[in-house]
């Protein structure tokens, strides 16, 4: 899922296991998830389970899984899968790990299973959890500056050469004063990239399903491919807000998050599972930030955003900001997408010089 | 006052309270007419794209009442059982069709929420009472008779082996005279689905009077007591947390274990999102560890009656020979 490998990765690698990653997801991971998969599941699902199957070829012997209690589909994931891979023959251990309910034992005995195999305490789990939150911080950061960056560059590509090796670098640090120095490295690759500085790009902002959101070869690079249209992003998850908003208990949770939520209420006005009521709530905060459009990307028969859905054209013209919903699935083809993307944003600069002329002519 | 209920979702589970409750009141009770082609049509207007065939009907039942009623009772099911969700659909149900539907009446969308604990209930019903300006003892008063008429139509289910549309419809002694007859093969079905699915018969393109017809022994969902459904979960590693996914498991396995039934029927909606998971779960036991037949019926606005039909009879055609075939193995080995 975009980028979250790496702090995972890190973390794991801290407590002393061997991490293998699956390689990116491709056409292949696709496939195999496709053919592995029951018919109807939802998109993420499936490429899970082509990752898996990647990864267990390379060699991993457990597989570490989130859970959850529902509505959305996704805490269901981690049995089905696990029933799929046993019927596909393949011996690996399933850690699922459930938020806890009520009771802490379970979910710290899940832990405590990876910590001490390793020998482990908790003052390392501590640690590591404190070093791959760095890397996060650090990633979302590079993410946020390249997509800044990529509207405005004078040399096409530039922004993701540079965006592509600081991944691998962060990726590569294996303790927290590298972590230091790679900062100002950071900055320094990024101030060298020439761009037009009195540039005001088209800003758009990208709502949606988290894992279509996050994972680049799912939404068929949507940032990458609006940057190079010359539009500037905001998504409205990153990983460290993401976990922040989620995994933290609720008083330490960041305050506007809940008073964001509160726009979404005319529209949806209760929880609907996955990030129904948040996208709603996202497309009303960015037209109040000024942003010219929304695009809203959610996997197909994803039951949370299919809610979302409904609401977007009360919200659209209420706010009158354009917003486009996009779903995602096995059979999304990058051309048709490309000129879907293209079309919107003509339409956005259209309406935009339109306006400018009436405040010229003082209409 | 007429207040309006849609003849769908939880019409099925629920009508014999609701019907009670409201006229205990005294509030007039209006149902919208049974699924139909115009109903169908004007849910396919109204509702996203991307919502699955009930959805779009309930959208269309609620334009059938509109001019017809005062207000519209839509309630915002979250949780039917502790610890346990509907799907997300229905959390955002009055949203989406106060979204999608303009000038519609008054929506009474009262919150039922049972997921910290059933006694919840009593919030639900107190702020009904709120919203339609009734007086405390009043309201209790009706609950109380509802809740009765409810048992009573769930106990009834699961005694006589009949549908909610039986009952609802006064069907019963058509039913009753039909168990008495002789049947030829005895072959024994089991119908799983939602309820708002198999029991429309418009939605499943008459699957219950099809079965019948073909002297098929009917065993659905609703019909089968709450411990045999908590024993045949017991087979599931993690607990579902949806309360109609759960009830489709717990029926399956407690069947498939005790080898009652000679084949499955699934009934999913096109893009149904727990059964694209449930369903899975059920058909892999089903066929690999039990070799029982399963046919996975999927229903959308596009299926057509005639493919539908041949599927069907094949299916039960495949039921009769492997009862003939056991029938006649040789005593003598």
């Amino acid at each position: 899922m975009g980028n979250i490998y790496v702090p995972l990765k890190t973390l794991f690698e801290s407590l002393g296991c061997e991490v293998i990653l699956p390689p990116p997801c491709t056409k292949k991971t696709l496939e195999l998830g496709v053919a592995n998969s029951p018919e109807f599941a939802c998109l993420p699902l499936k490429i899970n389970i082509g990752n898996f199957i990647e990864a267990i070829e390379r060699g991993a012997d457990t597989i570490v899984m989130a859970g959850g209690v529902g509505p959305c589909r996704f805490g269901y994931y981690g049995e089905v899968q696990k029933e799929i891979l046993r019927d596909l023959g393949y011996d690996v251990e399933m850690i699922i790990l459930e938020p806890p309910r009520g009771n802490f034992l379970d979910l710290t005995n899940k832990i405590k299973l990876i910590t001490t195999k390793n020998n482990k305490t908790i003052k390392d789990l501590v640690r590591a959890l404190r070093f791959a939150w760095k890397k996060a911080l650090l990633l979302d950061n590079i993410e946020k500056q390249s997509s800044k960056l990529r509207p405005r560059e004078i040399e096409k590509g530039q922004t993701d050469k540079v965006y592509n090796s600081l991944v691998k670098r962060i990726l590569d640090v294996k303790d927290e004063t590298e972590l230091e120095t790679l900062k100002e490295e950071i900055s320094k690759a990024f101030s060298k990239i020439r761009v037009l500085k009195n540039k005001t790009p088209v800003k758009v902002g990208i709502v949606g399903e988290i894992y279509t959101v996050l994972e680049p070869f799912v939404n068929l690079n949507i940032e990458k491919q609006l940057g190079e249209l010359g539009v500037e992003v905001h998504r409205n998850i990153y990983i460290t807000d993401w976990v922040r908003e989620n995994l933290l208990p609720s008083f330490l949770k960041p305050k506007d998050y809940k008073s964001i939520l509160k726009l979404a209420e005319p529209y949806i006005n209760c929880f609907v599972g996955g990030h129904g009521q948040e996208s709603i709530a996202q497309i009303v905060n960015f037209s109040k930030k000024g942003f010219d459009g929304v695009i809203h990307l959610l996997p197909f028969t994803c039951m949370p955003e299919i809610v979302a859905k409904s609401a977007i054209p009360r919200v659209s013209q209420k706010f009158k900001i354009p917003v486009m919903t996009i779903v995602l699935d096995e059979h999304s083809a990058e051309a048709g997408f490309r000129t879907r993307l293209e079309a919107f944003i003509d339409m956005i600069c259209h309406s935009k010089e339109v306006k400018n002329i009436a405040v010229l002519s003082g209409n | 006052m007429r207040i309006g209920i849609p003849r769908a979702l939880f019409y099925y589970q629920y009508f014999p309270f609701w019907k009670n409750f409201f006229e205990q009141l005294g509030l007039e009770v209006v149902l919208s007419s049974p699924t139909n082609k115009e109903i169908l049509k004007q849910g396919l207007e109204f509702c996203v794209d991307d919502a699955c065939l009930p959805i779009k009907i309930f959208h269309g039942h609620v334009a059938d009442l509109i001019g017809k009623v005062d207000m519209i009772y839509i309630p915002r099911i979250i949780s039917i059982e502790p610890k346990e969700y509907i799907c997300p659909k229905f959390l955002g149900l009055p949203d989406m069709i106060r979204n999608s539907i303009s000038n519609i009446p008054h929506i009474v969308d009262t919150e039922l929420n049972l997921y910290k604990g059933k006694n919840h209930i009593l919030d639900h019903i107190l702020n009904l009472g709120k919203i339609l300006n009734i007086h405390q003892t009043r309201i209790l008063f009706a609950y109380f008779k509802a809740i009765k008429a409810q048992r009573q139509f769930e106990k009834l289910m699961i005694e006589k082996f009949v549908t909610p549309q039986d009952i609802i419809d006064k069907r019963l002694t058509f039913i009753e005279n039909q168990t008495f007859k002789k049947r030829r093969n005895n072959i024994k079905v089991l119908l799983l689905g939602h309820n708002y699915n198999i029991y429309d018969d418009y939605i499943s393109m008459g699957l219950i009077r099809k079965l019948r017809k073909h002297n098929i022994d009917l065993i659905t969902c609703e019909m089968v007591t709450k411990s045999q459904i908590k024993e045949g979960n017991k087979k599931l590693s993690k607990d579902l947390f949806w309360t109609l996914g759960k009830k489709t498991t717990g029926t399956a396995y407690y069947f498939l274990e005790h080898k009652k039934v000679d084949g499955i029927i699934h009934v999913a909606s096109f893009g149904c999102g727990p059964d694209s998971l449930v369903g899975e779960l059920i058909e892999k036991r089903a066929k690999l560890e039990y070799k029982i037949p399963f046919l996975y019926l999927n229903l959308d606005e596009h299926a057509g009656e005639a493919g539908f039909d041949t599927r069907l009879e094949a299916f039960l055609d495949v039921l009769e020979g492997r009862k003939h075939i056991e029938d006649n193995i040789s005593t003598y080995g």
